[in-house]
């Protein structure tokens, strides 16, 4: 099956300059040519595909640029050069008409600072770009109304935003950006303006909307461990470089680059690794009852272990068993050495 | 050594400032005081401008670009201006509008006139629109607030509506309503469009600006005299000079508040699948509400502040009975006008506010009778109330009260104002006589005479000089240019004047304001409180000012100047409070756990930060002081603003003169604009603020 999202070598560069010197490149683009001539390189050749279904977290810090990627995605921005497909169309060519469509149609955002319309209740918020695609009243109300009850804002329904917290905000803009029904599903760093507490409740909200909907998600945050915690797959960008782009346990065991080093030396282990990432091959005195899955993360079951005297065994998915798993590499896991 | 002193100078402002000063008064001491020196006066050159003016005016009413016109009494045609037909249609087609909101209430034949023969209407005098009884319409008031705010705002239009009926002010209430309800939309229309334009486009922006300011600070009497000469006298007249002035204000705040959209907002209508209007109209001009309603309200606020100065031009109504009351000296008439003229204001700032914030409720599910019943009630209410007013005409002689009171038959709180008004007078005659003596003598006199006695390098020296040291080289040359302007007409004796004038009411009222705004700004309450009462003064049209100063120091400077002062102080106070509440906290804890008193957290905290913020204020001050003063034309001042109403009588070179004069005070506030900004911008950049 073909990727949903597909970039290849997309740049993005931000300066009154940068069109005039990238047509006399003849559209081949180099980065550092631009910063010498005073522009500055959002987003540095991002070549990625995201599947349908997957989770993709764009990790960096402020300036990184990660934003300005997701913009491009969105064509929120134009793309400086590169290509981006969305289910195989490239969205650089489509005109404006064709946009507003495949908007209506396919995709949602949430935005950092919620960008809800002060002047709309919950109810009318959400029901907006049903309004907008023109659908009757009755019908995006009633939809709304569906959405309301999705993020758990009933009796909510005719507040203002003004009147709600910001994670029941966020909790419309949620709400909003499913209203369509998309298939993309775009995040732009939508926990970082709320407190700490507030967040981890909403990110357990998201994973438990993401178990149901399973949309295919770019998710911006410049928070490692939100990264680590939501994600299928984390991009971690720096200077608009994507510096290391792999699955959470791969990224904290094997850092491709100093930089990404400096985000996973303080992880601590049991909460990110797999049991896949330290069983051993299938041992044939394992003999227990007890089994854990190849895809538990090892915190979960590491107490289930190490309270057996047997070694474990290791299941997948169908319950087959694919290796076994020594409690010493759990203590090693949890305790380092 | 040498290059020692001139690198202080060049770093130190009050150094620079200090040798201005000096330049100065050595020129104003040293410049023979003779006519035939230009340095002592500039020959008018620019003479010319007034009567250019005229000519382009003239012309273009009656010469260019001729068009052959079905004249339908003569039966012929006949070569008619263009841009004469065009004002013409203007004219007609406002003034119908407003006769037509008129008769709707007030009764009459004149649209129904539009539509029949005059010999046919005289055949049938029983074809004229009923009068709406005065009974019916407070009805109406009471509900229209009820549908819009509840059981408070209904008390206000009802009572506000009975009180103006049973005063007798009821049918130039509705003359002045009438033409506000016309005028009103249409400057929204305008200034919207024309907002919106600025926004979606930089250039635009950037070519609207200085029109705006001039716009904005050209005295509203200036507009009168090319008016009267390009549509005619009448309630048309009167709302077009209203427009023009209560457009900028609508644009300014649409432009304000688009821009002060988030990104995000506007990404998120992107992401909903907007298309450009549907962003345009469901998400960037809700979103941008508060600012673009508070255009409105100004507008409201502008359209009742101008009724009497439209009533220069013919505009009927509450404004056109305060002035008559006014130039006549009654003061308890002008007052009773006055306060009708604020209630309005007050009704329909609130009714608007109230219209605005109203929302829909999906889940209502109601049967037509529920729906409307309101205006069902009012229906029911002005079916009764004409049939009772109807019947009641077989028991009435003359007058029949149920349709309407008439002005002299109604009640009047005017003899007790004009009683309190002349107890005043007999009781505090010597004091407020000499205090006005003392300052006409001993303050005004001498100031009046300093200005008048600066040769004009000296003045020309001593303003760029400013305008340079505070902003640089461009301001210098953009004021010295504006003031140069001035100074080639033979208009700048009365520059000078007005100068004086000006000067005098924007330090007092400055003052006034940082005094007043810096205690009331020292607790939360009292900010709130003295807020509120400025949004209240503000609600006062500018002529009302007016009423009360006259009859205490007579037609003198004094009673401009005072009337300038008070008016004046509403910006200054409310810019000051303002900006003191913008000082962060933790600076104040910061002061206060470095030990400072609260006069020195003032001094050296407070005042400072705020200061940038309080400019602003200043600025505003101008602005109000120089309309003040010309408005005190109209009770006898000798500066620009008399020749500015001088020319409403003169129909021939009226509309040049009048043009060129206030444009001649726009350039003097724009020039003050100019500086103090560049000052405020400059402190707010050294103190981070931004």
């Amino acid at each position: 099956m073909s990727p949903t999202i597909s970039c290849s070598s997309v740049y993005k560069i931000f300066g009154d300059n940068a069109q005039k010197l990238l047509s006399e490149s003849g559209g081949n683009v180099d980065a550092k040519k631009f910063q010498e001539a005073g522009c500055i390189v959002g987003v540095n050749d991002a070549s990625f595909e995201v599947n349908n279904g997957e989770m993709l977290v764009v990790m960096g810090l402020s300036g990184s640029g990660k934003s300005t990627l997701l913009r491009c995605i969105s064509r929120l921005t134009d793309a400086t050069a590169g290509k981006i497909l969305i289910d195989g169309e490239d969205i650089c060519l489509m005109n404006n008409k064709q946009l507003i469509e495949l908007r209506r149609e396919k995709m949602g955002m949430v935005f950092q600072n919620f960008a809800l319309l002060p002047h709309k209740t919950v109810l009318e918020n959400i029901a907006f770009p049903l309004q907008v695609k023109g659908v009757t009243t009755d019908n995006s109300i009633h939809k709304a109304l569906e959405m309301v009850e999705l993020v758990g804002l009933k009796g909510r329904e005719n507040y203002f935003p003004r009147e709600l917290s910001g994670g029941q905000q966020q909790r419309v803009g949620i709400a909003r950006s499913l209203a369509v029904e998309p298939d993309i599903w775009f995040l732009d760093e939508p926990f970082s303006a709320l407190d700490p507490l507030i967040r981890k409740e909403m990110q357990d909200e998201f994973l438990r909307l993401q178990s149901v909907l399973n949309k295919t998600i770019m998710f911006v945050t410049h928070d490692f461990d939100e990264a680590l915690r939501l994600a299928d797959r984390i991009a971690i960008m720096k200077d608009g470089i994507i510096e290391q782009l792999d699955k959470p346990d791969n990224i904290v065991l094997n850092p491709a680059t100093d930089y990404v080093r400096k985000f996973t030396e303080d992880v601590p282990r049991e909460k990110v690794l797999k049991i896949e990432s330290i069983m051993d091959s299938a041992d044939p005195n394992a003999s227990g009852d007890m089994v854990v899955n190849k895809n538990d993360i090892i915190e979960t079951v590491a107490e289930k272990i190490l309270s057996s005297k047997d070694i474990i065994r290791v299941t997948d998915d169908n319950n087959s068993v694919v290796g076994s798993i020594n409690p010493s590499k759990v203590i090693k896991v949890l305790f380092g050495g | 050594m040498d290059k020692n002193y001139i690198e202080i100078i060049r770093n130190s402002k009050p150094a620079q400032f200090g040798i201005l000063l000096i330049v100065f008064l050595f020129l104003y001491h040293l410049i023979p005081h003779s006519e035939g020196n230009y340095f002592w006066r500039l020959p008018s050159l620019l003479g010319f401008i007034p009567i250019k003016l005229n000519e382009v005016i003239y012309a273009a009413l009656y010469d260019w670009f001729p068009l052959k016109v079905w004249d339908p009494i003569f039966e012929m045609y006949e070569e008619k201006a263009a841009f004469r037909e065009f004002t013409k249609s203007i004219s007609k087609g406002l003034l119908f509008l407003i006769t037509f909101v008129r008769e709707l209430l007030l009764g009459g034949d004149k649209i129904i006139d539009v539509f029949v023969s005059d010999a046919w209407l005289k055949e049938n005098d029983w074809m004229s629109w009923p009068a709406l009884p005065w009974t019916a319409g407070t009805v109406g008031a009471f509900l229209l607030g009820f549908q819009l705010g509840g059981i408070r705002l209904a008390l206000l239009g009802g009572i506000g509506a009975l009180y103006v009926s049973i005063f007798g002010n009821w049918v130039p209430s509705i003359q002045t309503l009438s033409f506000v309800l016309i005028t009103t939309p249409i400057c929204f229309v305008l200034g919207l469009s024309f907002g919106i334009w600025g926004y979606l486009d930089k250039k635009v922006e950037t070519s609207l600006q200085p029109v705006l300011n001039v716009m904005q600070t050209m005295p509203q009497f200036a507009y009168l005299v090319p008016i009267i000469a390009l549509f005619g006298l009448g309630d048309h007249a009167g709302s077009i000079a209203t427009i023009v002035i209560a457009t900028p204000p609508m644009i300014r705040n649409t432009i304000l508040g688009l821009k002060r959209i988030s990104p995000e907002v506007v990404e998120a209508g992107l992401m909903s699948g907007c298309t450009k209007s549907q962003l345009m109209f469901k998400v960037l001009i809700p979103t941008a509400r508060r600012d673009i309603l508070n255009g409105v309200n100004t507008v409201i606020m502008q359209c009742l502040a101008m009724v009497v100065i439209a009533s220069f031009v013919g505009a009927k109504g509450l404004g056109l009975n305060l002035k008559v009351a006014l130039n006549s000296l009654k003061i308890g008439k002008a007052a009773e006008a006055g306060f009708c003229i604020v209630l309005i204001a007050v009704i329909l700032d609130r009714f608007t506010k109230a219209w605005a914030n109203k929302q829909v409720d999906y889940f209502e599910n109601l049967t037509f009778f529920e729906r409307y019943k309101l205006l069902i009630i009012f229906g029911i209410s002005i079916l009764i109330f004409s049939v009772v007013a109807f019947i009641a005409n077989g028991y009435f002689d003359k007058i029949n009260y149920l349709y309407v009171i008439p002005i002299e038959k109604g009640l009047t709180f005017a003899h007790y104002i004009d009683a309190a008004v002349d107890w005043v007078w007999d009781t505090f005659f010597y004091s407020l006589n000499s205090f006005n003596k003392f300052l006409l003598t001993q303050v005004l006199g001498p100031m009046k005479k300093a200005y008048l006695g600066m040769p004009v390098a000296a003045t020309l020296t001593l303003t760029m000089g400013v305008a340079y040291i505070i902003g640089g080289i461009r301001t210098g040359l953009l004021v010295g240019g504006m003031m140069l302007f001035i100074a080639m007409s033979k208009y700048w004796d009365r520059a000078l004047i007005t100068m004086y004038m000006a000067t005098f009411a924007v330090i007092m009222a400055s003052l006034n304001g940082i005094i007043v705004g810096s205690i009331f700004a020292q607790t939360q309450r009292g900010s709130k409180f003295i807020l509120s009462v400025c949004d209240f003064f503000e609600t006062f049209p500018s002529f009302v000012y007016l009423i009360p100063v006259i009859f205490l120091f007579n037609i003198t400077d004094t009673s401009v100047l005072i009337a300038a002062i008070v008016y004046a102080t509403v910006p200054a106070t409310r810019y000051t409070v303002w900006g003191l509440n913008s000082v962060p906290l933790s600076l104040h804890e910061a002061g206060t756990m470095s030990g400072v008193s609260r006069m020195q957290r003032w001094t050296n905290i407070e005042i400072p930060l705020a200061f940038p913020t309080i400019m602003l204020g200043v600025n505003q001050t101008v602005v109000f002081t120089l309309q003040m003063v010309i408005l005190g034309a109209l009770i006898g001042t000798e500066d620009l603003g008399q020749l500015i109403f001088g020319a409403l009588s003169r129909a021939q070179d009226g509309p040049g003169v009048a043009i060129t004069l206030g444009l001649f005070v726009s350039l003097m506030a724009i020039s003050v604009d100019v500086i103090v900004r560049k000052w405020a911008e400059e402190r707010k950049k050294a103190l981070g603020l931004d």
